[in-house]
């Protein structure tokens, strides 16, 4: 008691500082966290008192859910894809504005980075890729004579995916790239000079043996972002396939997490939903943590 | 004597000599200016093949074109007269511009039901209490975390580096339901309060902040400043590309959210969506949905824009270190 006492003391402006902060934190971005593994072990729906199943939740998720395994597919489909896709895009190209001078550099930056911050304009995508011959990408290839009659982009299942790849990826730049940009300003020139003078002959050498594992920690804060982006996609299957998509084509454990949360009111089973969702998130950041640690070696 | 002959006797073809040699000489200038401009385009640094740096410019300017289409087909059909809107086959540029359809919206925003200075002032406040909340107490956090010490410091911030993951985007379940356990479902703080409490502020100010020297601040403690006071005098001021990047992300998001679920009264719903209820109005609204669109996007842009070098000074310290 006493030693807690006067570490309060010690600590007490320092705690002070902390507390404001911390409250809202730990009540709106941690506890949904734990109150999701919480609720994912009864059944909730705002109206009735709450009613502990256990284990309940997860078997029904794994066994007795049509949609679930569908959905738990097109989220890994997802992230396998866009998740390194958008990682390695955005330090592509991060590196290749490192390239040029900073004034255009300026302009680049501005171009990929304002598809994250203009809020839903993936909605043009509906526009571009529309199923009838009214749609732009389809116009242009009965224009070239690549096809015959207009492709149901958003509607033919074998079409779907691939549109939300392209839709997501097109705004896949976000927080990261900019560290991505940021990080490659960062680095010493000497660095590279020594390279040289070590016997590295082209950019390609230069990038894996010294710029990459200078920027680990950059690496790191992309892999993060690129994560929660790559297992959060909802927003663009909505926009586009509409919910539910097409033989379920396109939905995603957050889509159907929405779904069971807000228009059933089932929040428990959507409460373990989330709970596999958070699991899966910290597994990858798991395993890519160690894949990082090893570049450059 | 030859030279001189050649001058005085034939004064014709002297002319298109020189006339050449004067076009030469230009060329040469031009090609002088080209291969300044090229050194200066690109930053040349040893081992840099020229090739090499064409190539990344050709594929950066293709690219950059890829990724404008959205964007610029959005501002096109914002400035679409209602029959360019619908030609066919579809044209993708617009040829008369016009004020049309923001002039519709504006009839369509007075027509509405809560008049739209109402849904304004919703996104202002919610936009500039969360934020503004946000910057100081994620600043005060970080302050504290990286210049005070404290027990228990690196298990909070490793907590922060972790929750990095969870964003409002998957935790909108579980944060729904505490949302009606406290009762704050359809006020304005069931948007403003996990703004305060993002992640990423927090960890962007902590990393930028480890760039400040810590004698500067012990000076400051030996002359008797208290820790308040060496807060907003010494450290905040030189933070400030730092809080520029978390105005620039809180905002960002803050004037995009819709509200969704958990604000049904009218009278409290953000711009964000009223404007999208307006341009889900089918075809007729269909240009007056690119001159939202417009309107909606250029707030974040011009923010941005106008701070982006500090936000990439920001960024340049936001490395997570193992």
């Amino acid at each position: 008691m006493s030693d807690w006492r006067q570490t309060w003391k010690r600590d007490r402006v320092a705690y002070g500082f902390l507390i404001p902060y911390a409250t809202f934190f730990l009540v709106f971005t941690v506890l949904p966290v734990v109150i999701s593994i919480i609720y994912g072990f009864t059944y909730y729906n705002i109206f009735q008192p709450t009613k502990w199943i256990w284990f309940d939740n997860y078997v029904r998720l794994m066994t007795r859910d049509s949609v679930f395994p569908i959905a738990l597919q097109n989220t890994l489909k997802f992230a396998i894809i866009c998740g390194p896709g958008g990682y390695i895009l955005s330090y592509l190209v991060a590196w290749m504005i490192n390239e040029v001078s900073s004034k255009i550099r300026m302009v680049f930056v501005l171009i990929c980075y304002s598809p994250t911050i203009a809020g839903s304009i993936y909605v043009v995508f509906s526009v571009l890729f529309s199923g009838d011959a009214y749609g732009y990408i389809n116009s242009a290839l009965t224009e070239f004579g690549i096809i015959e009659k207009p492709i149901e982009w958003l509607t033919d299942p074998n079409y779907i995916s691939t549109v939300i790849i392209i839709c997501v990826l097109w705004g896949s730049m976000g927080a990261g790239f900019l560290s991505f940009v940021a990080g490659f300003r960062t680095i010493d020139t000497q660095f590279y000079e020594a390279a040289a003078i070590d016997g590295l002959k082209n950019r390609w050498q230069e990038l894996w043996y010294v710029t990459l594992p200078m920027m680990k920690p950059q690496l790191l804060f992309g892999a993060t972002m690129s994560i929660t982006s790559a297992f959060s996609i909802h927003q663009q299957t909505i926009a586009l396939a509409g919910y539910p998509s097409t033989e379920d084509a396109v939905t995603t454990i957050v889509n159907l997490m929405v779904d069971y949360g807000y228009q059933r009111f089932d929040l428990g089973y959507a409460s373990a939903m989330a709970t596999v969702l958070f699991l899966m998130m910290l597994v990858s950041r798991w395993l890519i943590n160690k894949l990082i640690a090893r570049t450059g070696t | 004597m030859s030279k001189n002959k050649k001058k005085v006797n034939i004064p014709f073809l002297n002319a298109i000599g020189r006339f050449f040699k004067a076009v030469g000489g230009g060329l040469k200038k031009v090609g002088l200016k080209i291969r300044r401009f090229l050194r200066h385009v690109f930053a040349v640094k040893s081992m840099r093949s020229l090739q090499g740096d064409i190539l990344a410019i050709i594929f950066l300017i293709l690219f950059c074109c890829i990724m404008a289409v959205p964007m610029i087909y959005v501002i096109c059909n914002a400035f679409k007269p209602y029959d360019e809107l619908f030609l066919y086959p579809p044209r993708f540029f617009v040829n008369n511009p016009t004020f049309d359809n923001f002039q519709n919206l504006s009839i369509a925003m007075s027509n509405s039901y809560v008049p739209f200075s109402r849904y304004f002032f919703n996104t202002l406040f919610i936009t500039i209490v969360g934020t503004g909340l946000h910057v100081i107490f994620a600043s005060m956090a970080a302050y504290s975390l990286e210049k005070i010490h404290f027990k228990g410091q690196n298990a909070f911030f490793s907590l922060v580096v972790v929750a990095l993951l969870f964003t409002p985007n998957v935790t909108s379940i579980p944060n729904f339901i505490i949302m009606s356990r406290l009762h704050l479902v359809d006020t304005y703080w069931a948007l403003v309060f996990p703004a305060i409490g993002a992640s990423m502020g927090l960890f962007l100010m902590k990393q930028f902040m480890s760039s400040i020297h810590n004698a500067m601040l012990e000076a400051a403690r030996i002359d008797g400043a208290g820790e308040l006071k060496i807060f907003f005098t010494i450290v905040m001021p030189n933070v400030k590309p730092a809080w520029l990047t978390l105005i620039i992300f809180s905002a960002t998001d803050l004037w995009n959210n819709t509200g969704g679920v958990l604000i049904r009264t009218e009278e409290i719903k953000p711009l964000a969506f009223a404007l999208q209820q307006i341009s889900q109005g089918g075809l007729a609204r269909a240009g007056v949905a690119g001159a939202i669109s417009v309107l909606l996007m250029s707030v974040p842009i011009i923010l941005f824009i106008a701070t982006q070098s500090q936000v990439l000074d920001t960024m340049a310290s936001s490395g997570i270190k193992e």
